[in-house]
C-alpha cells in the first residue's frame, strides 16, 4: 500500500504478464492454506454443536435450552444442523478430519457404531450422571458396558386411530391382532383403507416392523424364527387383503401421517412427533392405544425405543470436554427433560418423572407406559445392528409385495445381506 | 489426455526448425529449453488437476475394494487388507444377480426409449413451422429439472391412490382401481425406466437434431430426383450421414444410464423387494446406509469396468470413422 500512495500512477501502469501468472498460481494456494487454518477458529470457551434439528420448532426449542444450558456452564455454543441423512457422513468427515464437534447428537442406533471407533469420551470419566434413566435408554446409549449417549427425551410408534370412523363403523380400537385384522377390514370404505404403516425399503420400514417383531417373542439374532414370521404375516395379510394400501411399500411414516390426516386411512402406526399437526388438523378427532399384540394374555406391547442422544467426542482438548460435560449435564437435567418433552411430545428419558410429565402432557399416556419396557434396537447386536435392519426391511418388503411368503421371505433376506 | 498429444505435436517441429543453421546452434538449444519449459508449465495445471480429481479416487476406490472399511477406518485410520473378500461377498451375495440384471435392463429399456423418442423429436424438428422454436426450446425443460424435484413430482403423480396419473385412469374408466405403478414389484422397474426416458429425451434429441442440422440439403434434393423422399431418404441419406452422431449419443447415453441414481433413490429406494436395485444403488448403499464402504467400493468398480467397456467400444467406433 505504501509503495501505491507514493506513486498515484501507479494504476496506470501495464501489470506484467509474469506478476498475472505468479498472483493466479499463488491465489489457489493461499485458499488452501486459508481453509485449513479456519477449522480450529473456536475459541477457548466457545463449544462446536452439531445435531439434526434442522426444522422449526424443534430447533429453536432444542437451540433455546442448550443456550441456556451453556450460559451456566459459562461458555458459548457455535451450533451446526445438517439433515439427518447427512450426520454421519459429516462425522465422518469430522472423525478423520480431526475437527469433531465438541458436543455431538446422534440417532440412537448409531450411537454403538460410532462409539466402537473410539471416537467418543464415556460418561463415567466425563462425570455426567446415568442414574434413573429406562433401561432402554441406558441400553441405546451404551457399548462395551459403558456410557457413551444418554438421551433427554424419548419416543416410540403406537396406532393412531380416526375416532369417528371408528364410532361410526361400530368398531372399538384393535387390542389383539385378530381384531386388528378385523378392524382394517371393516374400515375399509371406498376410498379410505382400514390402516396405513411404513413398510418401506429403509430402517424406517424396519422400526414399523419391530414393534410386532418383538411383541410375538421374536428375537433379532434369530430373524428366521416362526414368530418373526407370523409378526410379518399380520402385516402382509392386512396388505394382501385390500385393507392397507400396497403403496406402504413406499411410504415414509411422513407420508403415512398425510394419508390419515386427508382421511385415507382410518389407522395407522405412527409416533408422538406428529401430535403438533394433527392438533392443528380441524374436525380430526384421534385417539392412540398401543399396537396390538397376538395373545394379550401372555404377550406385552414391546414398543421399538426412538430418539437422539447426545454425546462428548474425543477432540484430545481435555479443558473443553469437562466444559462439554457441564453443558450436557444442564442439557440432561430433570427440568430440561420435562421442558422439552413437553415441548416437543417427547417421553423423558427417566421413568420417575413420568407423573409430573403427563400432569402436564395427560395425552401422552399411552407412549409413557410403552417407554418403560420399550427395547433399543441395537440392544443385543451392538454395531451389527445395521445389517440385520436391513435384512428385516428387505424381508418386509418381499413378503408385502407378495413375492414371498413371510417365513420365505425371512429367510431369502437372511440371505440378502 | 487429447491437450498432452497437441502440445508435444506442435512444440516437436518448432524446436526442430532452427536446427540446420548450425552456427546459431547454441541460442537455438536454450530457445529450445525455454519453449520446452513453458510447456511443461502450461501443462502442469492439467496433469496435476487429471492426476488429483482423476487419478487419486480411481485410485482410491480399487484400493478400498480390497480393504476392509468401516465407520471406523475414519477415527483410526486402519484400513485391513482383505484380498478379495468384498468381492466375494458381493458377487455371492443373490442381489447382486438381481442388481445386474435390472442394471441391464434399466440401461437397454432406458436407452431403446430416449433414443427412439428423442429421434422422432428431433426429426420433427427440423422443419420449420409457427412455434417451432418455442416448442423445440420447451422440449430441454426435463433437464433443466433438478433430478431430486423431478422424482419427487414424479413420485406423486405415480401414486397409487391420489397420483394424478391415477386419478385420470380411474376417472376415464380405463381401469376400475389405481396402477400400483410404484409399489409393485412387477410394474415398478418398467416406471422408473419411462421416469428415465423422459429425463433422457432432451439430451438424445438435442444432439440428434444438432446432427441433422449438418446434412446439407443438397442431399436430399439430389436425392429427390433419383426417387428418395420420405422413408427412402431417411435410409440412404439421413441414417448413413447420421451415424457418427448416433454413436456419439448411444455410447454417451449407455455410460450416463449405467450410474444413474439419483432418481431411482427418489422413486423407489431401490424397492420393492429390491425391483429396482441397479448396481449404482446397491454401491450407494453399501457405502453409506450400512457404511461397508470396501463392499460399496467393489460394487463400484464392477460398475466402472462395464463403463470402461463402452468407452473403449466408443473410442474404437470413433478411431474407425476418423480412418475411414
Amino acid at each position: 500500500m505504501g509503495g501505491a500512495s507514493r506513486d498515484p500512477a501507479w494504476y496506470d501502469r501495464p501489470v506484467s504478464r509474469r506478476a498475472v501468472t505468479t498472483a493466479g498460481l499463488l491465489a489457489p494456494l493461499a485458499a488452501l492454506l486459508a481453509g485449513c487454518g479456519s477449522s480450529a477458529s473456536a475459541g477457548p470457551r466457545t463449544l462446536r454443536v452439531l445435531d439434526t434439528y434442522t426444522n422449526e420448532p424443534d430447533r429453536s426449542f432444542i437451540g433455546k435450552r442448550l443456550e441456556e444450558a451453556a450460559r451456566r456452564a459459562g461458555v458459548s455454543l457455535e451450533r451446526v444442523s445438517v439433515s439427518g441423512d447427512s450426520l454421519i457422513q459429516r462425522v465422518l468427515q469430522q472423525g478423520s478430519s480431526g475437527t469433531l464437534p465438541d458436543i455431538l447428537m446422534l440417532d440412537n442406533p448409531n450411537l454403538q457404531q460410532i462409539a466402537a471407533t473410539t471416537a467418543l469420551r464415556p460418561f463415567d470419566e466425563l462425570g455426567i450422571p446415568t442414574e434413573g434413566y429406562a433401561d432402554g435408554v441406558l441400553a441405546a446409549g451404551t457399548h462395551g458396558g459403558r456410557v457413551y449417549g444418554l438421551a433427554p427425551n424419548v419416543n416410540t410408534i403406537a396406532l393412531f386411530y380416526d375416532v369417528r370412523a371408528l364410532d361410526e363403523a361400530g368398531v372399538e380400537p384393535p387390542t389383539t391382532w385378530d381384531e386388528l385384522r378385523a378392524a382394517a377390514g371393516e374400515l375399509t370404505q371406498g376410498s379410505r383403507y382400514g390402516l396405513a404403516f411404513c413398510g418401506n425399503a429403509t430402517y424406517e420400514g424396519t422400526w414399523q416392523y419391530l414393534p410386532f417383531f418383538w411383541s410375538n417373542g421374536a428375537d433379532e439374532r434369530e430373524i428366521t424364527s416362526p414368530e418373526a414370521a407370523a409378526a410379518l404375516g399380520l402385516l402382509a395379510d392386512v396388505v394382501g387383503a385390500g385393507h392397507a394400501s400396497s403403496s406402504v411399500l413406499n411410504w415414509s411414516q411422513a407420508d403415512v401421517k398425510d394419508q390419515f390426516v386427508a382421511g385415507r386411512a382410518a389407522m395407522m402406526v405412527n409416533g408422538p412427533w406428529q401430535i403438533p399437526e394433527l392438533e392443528t388438523i380441524e374436525g380430526l378427532e384421534y385417539g392412540v392405544v398401543p399396537l396390538p399384540v397376538r395373545d394379550p394374555r401372555t404377550q406385552e406391547p414391546v414398543a421399538p425405543l426412538g430418539g437422539e442422544v447426545w454425546t462428548v467426542p474425543a477432540t484430545g482438548d481435555r479443558a473443553k470436554e469437562r466444559l462439554a460435560a457441564a453443558v450436557l449435564t444442564d442439557f440432561l437435567s430433570d427440568d430440561s427433560q420435562l421442558t422439552l418433552g413437553e415441548q416437543r411430545f417427547t417421553v423423558p428419558g427417566k421413568p420417575a418423572l413420568a407423573g409430573e410429565y403427563l400432569r402436564r402432557r395427560p395425552e401422552m399416556e399411552t407412549f409413557v407406559d410403552l417407554i418403560e419396557n420399550a427395547r433399543a434396537r441395537t440392544g443385543l447386536l451392538g454395531d451389527e445392528w445395521p445389517t440385520t435392519a436391513t435384512a428385516l426391511y428387505t424381508g418386509l418388503q418381499l413378503a408385502l409385495s407378495g413375492q414371498a411368503s413371510p417365513a420365505e421371505a425371512l429367510q431369502e433376506a437372511g440371505e440378502y445381506v | 489426455m487429447s491437450s498432452t498429444a497437441t502440445t508435444t505435436s506442435t512444440t516437436a517441429p518448432a524446436r526442430s526448425r532452427p536446427a540446420p543453421a548450425a552456427g546459431r546452434n547454441r541460442p537455438g538449444a536454450a530457445r529450445a529449453r525455454h519453449r520446452r519449459l513453458v510447456a511443461t508449465l502450461f501443462l502442469g495445471p492439467a496433469v496435476v488437476y487429471l492426476l488429483l480429481f482423476y487419478g487419486y479416487p480411481v485410485v482410491q476406490n480399487v484400493v478400498m475394494g480390497f480393504q476392509h472399511y468401516t465407520i471406523s477406518t475414519f477415527f483410526t485410520g486402519e484400513a485391513p487388507w482383505v484380498g478379495l473378500d468384498n468381492y466375494r461377498e458381493v458377487l455371492g451375495s443373490p442381489l447382486f444377480r438381481t442388481a445386474l440384471l435390472n442394471t441391464f435392463l434399466f440401461t437397454v429399456g432406458s436407452i431403446v426409449g430416449q433414443f427412439a423418442l428423442g429421434l422422432g423429436i428431433a426429426l420433427f424438428f427440423r422443419r420449420r413451422f409457427p412455434l417451432s422454436g418455442l416448442l423445440r426450446s420447451l422440449i430441454l425443460l426435463p433437464w433443466l429439472i433438478p433430478l431430486i424435484a423431478a422424482s419427487a413430482v414424479w413420485k406423486w403423480l405415480l401414486d397409487t391412490e391420489s397420483g394424478a396419473i391415477n386419478r385420470v385412469l380411474v376417472g376415464t374408466g380405463l381401469v376400475d382401481t389405481g396402477v400400483p405403478w410404484l409399489s409393485s414389484t412387477s410394474l415398478a422397474l418398467g416406471t422408473v425406466i419411462a421416469v428415465n426416458v423422459w429425463i433422457g429425451i432432451p439430451f438424445n434429441a438435442v444432439i440428434l437434431h444438432g446432427g441433422l442440422q449438418g446434412i446439407p440439403d443438397e442431399l436430399y434434393e439430389a436425392g429427390a430426383l433419383d426417387g428418395a423422399t420420405r422413408g427412402r431418404a431417411f435410409r440412404h441419406i439421413t441414417w448413413p450421414m447420421l451415424r457418427p452422431v448416433v454413436t456419439v449419443v448411444l455410447v454417451l447415453g449407455v455410460v450416463y444410464t449405467l450410474k444413474v441414481l439419483d432418481i431411482i433413490l427418489g422413486l423407489t429406494g431401490g424397492g420393492p423387494a429390491n425391483a429396482t436395485q441397479t448396481l449404482a444403488t446397491q454401491s450407494y448403499q453399501l457405502s453409506f446406509t450400512t457404511f461397508d464402504f470396501g463392499q460399496g467400493a467393489a460394487v463400484s468398480n464392477i460398475l466402472i469396468v462395464i463403463s470402461l467397456v463402452f468407452a473403449a467400444v466408443y473410442l474404437r467406433l470413433n478411431r474407425r470413422a476418423v480412418d475411414e
